[in-house]
């Protein structure tokens, strides 16, 4: 067998004569992070359902591991965990409880899955909760339980939608750091997200959607790079406030186009070029010794991208 | 199937943390203890003439609204709440069959409401034999046998019900309207007026469980009424009536899981 992989084959889902999904053809393969871009109503979530089982494609097909959900949804679903929209817990049950009834379902061999239960409650930190009945817990910390559940057979496929709305800033950054040590993991994970700078951040290539159609489908860099006029956007922050020696030296560098204060700490600096010359930039900053404590590529690239791309197939 | 048994021990431990489940036991003790007072205070001479008609009067009588009772209250909204608390959404993700989920599903429920059903059988075994010693007749274990395949039969019915619609309150606001009007005013309608058999009516196979407890064992009777009138009424025989209770059971349940299967999480 290959490595993990995702494919829609003219996936189509029609609510009534409304075509929330039409005819998309998109195949994701091997262990990586894919962030699913879209606006509201473009039909992520419908696409991620389908290849859930919450419902039915109208036409086309949907293949996880190169197994067809609507044909053997128990071989197609068996090395895949999802995370879709916000689903509740029997409020009488306790986190390990369901949990729990998720390890048997998966087939979890008894002697085993109180420790994986232990294990995947402690990843999204909720071990102090375990024992207590959902029925009273905040959203955010439903939504841990949930990513839990998704993650508790270690499976080589993960679908994610929104995994983040609804979490406090450390859950927020906590969910993106599970994400990216899935990825070493040798994972693929399939994300739907609005926030572009959480896909800039973990993701290595993107889908767009549009009124059910794929717009685009590549890695994050050659997306960004493509409506970036041939310029790269980093953002740095340096130790002190930014003062006019420190600009006058950002403006020196060689490929420096432009320079936007963000904040007395932040600057964002537009640049010539694609990731050669960041590095270079990188290293030359480095050498001027500004000060500079961090140097990362922004996601305002990808939202250029994003804007090109979602205007254009209006 | 072994995920068939998970879903039911999980189901089964939601039903017992249930506020539902303890309101229904106190309605049963509720009904019992109604019963033992009137009984044991009024001494009414048809409960208490022989031991079979105590156990006619007690538990022949009252048991099919207990059933239809926990039918409604475990398999209302077995299926629509799972799509209305979205409880569906954490479960069907899974390498699991809709079935395997619908029928783990339907036997928690049946378990549970089998118990309530025990309960309310040991509250009139305990005042009969108050009452008439041991000597138990052996029509009321043929009646409770009965019982518990009228209440499958019921089960399989509300089950469909509560997969037809996505909303609690609605499915099983109409199982009950179903239950205690609809199906009591047809069967009247068809046997007074039209005078056919109501044999399509669930409730009417359902009776068997009263009529096995009766001697002699009541038969249609006609009576002439006034010039061309006459006025049956008409008496479930037991094989017509577990006919009429095994193919509510297996169409409801067929067509139930047909629903569940197609139905979408939207
Ligand atoms: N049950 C339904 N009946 C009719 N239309 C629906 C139904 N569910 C979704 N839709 C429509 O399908 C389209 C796609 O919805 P979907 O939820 O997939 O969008 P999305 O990309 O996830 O959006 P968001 O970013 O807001 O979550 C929307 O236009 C929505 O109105
Ligand atoms: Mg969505």
């Amino acid at each position: 067998m290959t490595g993990p992989s995702i494919e829609a084959v003219n996936l189509s889902k029609n609510y009534e004569r409304f075509a929330a999904v039409s005819n998309l053809n998109l195949r994701l393969e091997g262990p990586k992070c894919v962030g699913f871009l879209g606006p509201n109503g473009a039909g992520k979530t419908t696409t991620l359902k389908i290849f859930t089982h919450l419902i039915k494609p109208t036409s086309g097909e949907a293949y996880i591991n190169g197994q067809d959900i609507t044909k053997n949804v128990r071989k197609a679903l068996a090395h895949a965990g999802a995370l879709i929209e916000s689903p509740e817990i029997y409020p009488a049950f306790t986190p390990r409880e369901a949990l729990s009834e998720i390890a048997e379902l998966r087939g979890i061999p008894r002697t085993e899955r109180a420790k994986r239960v232990d294990e995947v409650i402690a990843e999204v930190r909720m071990a102090e909760w375990e024992n207590k009945r959902v029925g009273k817990f905040s959203k955010g910390m439903k939504q841990r339980i949930n990513i839990a559940a998704a993650l508790l057979t270690d499976p080589e496929v993960i679908l994610l939608d929104e995994p983040t709305t609804g979490l406090d800033p450390r859950g927020m950054t906590e969910v993106r750091d599970i994400v990216k040590s899935l990825k070493t993991r040798n994972k693929l994970i399939f994300m739907s997200s609005h926030l572009l700078s959480e896909v800039a951040d973990v993701c290595d290539e993107v889908a767009m959607i549009d009124h059910g159609k794929l717009v685009k489908y590549d890695t994050l860099g050659n997306v960004t790079s493509q409506f970036s006029r041939g310029e790269g956007v980093v953002d740095i922050t340096v130790s002190r406030d930014i003062d006019e020696v420190q600009v006058t030296a950002i403006s020196a560098v060689d490929g420096v186009v432009s320079l936007e204060k963000l904040d007395p700490r932040n600057v964002r600096v537009r640049f010539r070029g694609g990731l050669d010359a960041q590095e270079k930039l990188l290293y030359d900053l480095v050498s001027k010794r500004i000060g500079m404590v961090s140097f990362k590529g922004s996601a305002s690239a990808l939202e250029d991208a994003y804007l090109n791309l979602i205007e254009d197939s209006r | 199937m072994a995920q068939v048994r998970t879903i039911f021990k999980y189901e089964f431990r939601n039903y017992f943390r249930a506020r539902r489940f303890y309101v229904l036991l106190a309605i049963d003790l509720l009904i019992s203890a109604l019963l033992t007072t009137v009984v044991g205070y009024y001494r009414p001479s048809i409960f208490l003439s022989s031991n079979l008609t105590f156990y006619s009067g007690w538990w022949g009588q009252f048991v099919t609204f207990v059933i239809i009772l926990a039918g409604v209250f475990f398999g209302g909204d077995a299926i629509s709440g799972e799509f209305q608390n979205k409880t569906g959404y954490f479960i069907i993700p899974n390498p699991i069959r809709r079935s395997s989920i619908y029928v783990g599903k339907w036997m928690a429920a049946y378990a549970a409401s089998a118990i309530t059903v025990g309960l309310f059988a040991l509250g009139a075994v305990i005042n009969g034999v108050f009452y008439f010693g041991a000597s138990v007749p052996s029509q009321l274990w043929v009646s409770i046998l009965f019982a518990l395949l009228y209440l499958a039969a019921v089960m399989g019915f509300t089950f469909f019900f509560s997969s037809l619609f996505k909303t609690s309150s609605i499915s099983i606001l109409v199982t009950v309207i179903l239950f205690l009007f609809v199906f009591s005013l047809v069967q009247t309608l068809v046997a007074t007026l039209v005078g056919i058999e109501p044999w399509f009516i669930l409730t009417y196979g359902g009776e068997i469980v009263g009529n096995i407890l009766q001697v002699p064992y009541p038969v249609t009777n006609t009576i002439p009424g006034p010039g061309r009138f006459s006025l049956t009424t008409f008496a479930v025989s037991v094989p017509v009536g577990l006919a009429i209770i095994s193919i509510y059971f297996f169409l409801t349940a067929a067509a139930g899981l047909f629903l569940f299967e197609r139905k979408e999480f939207t």
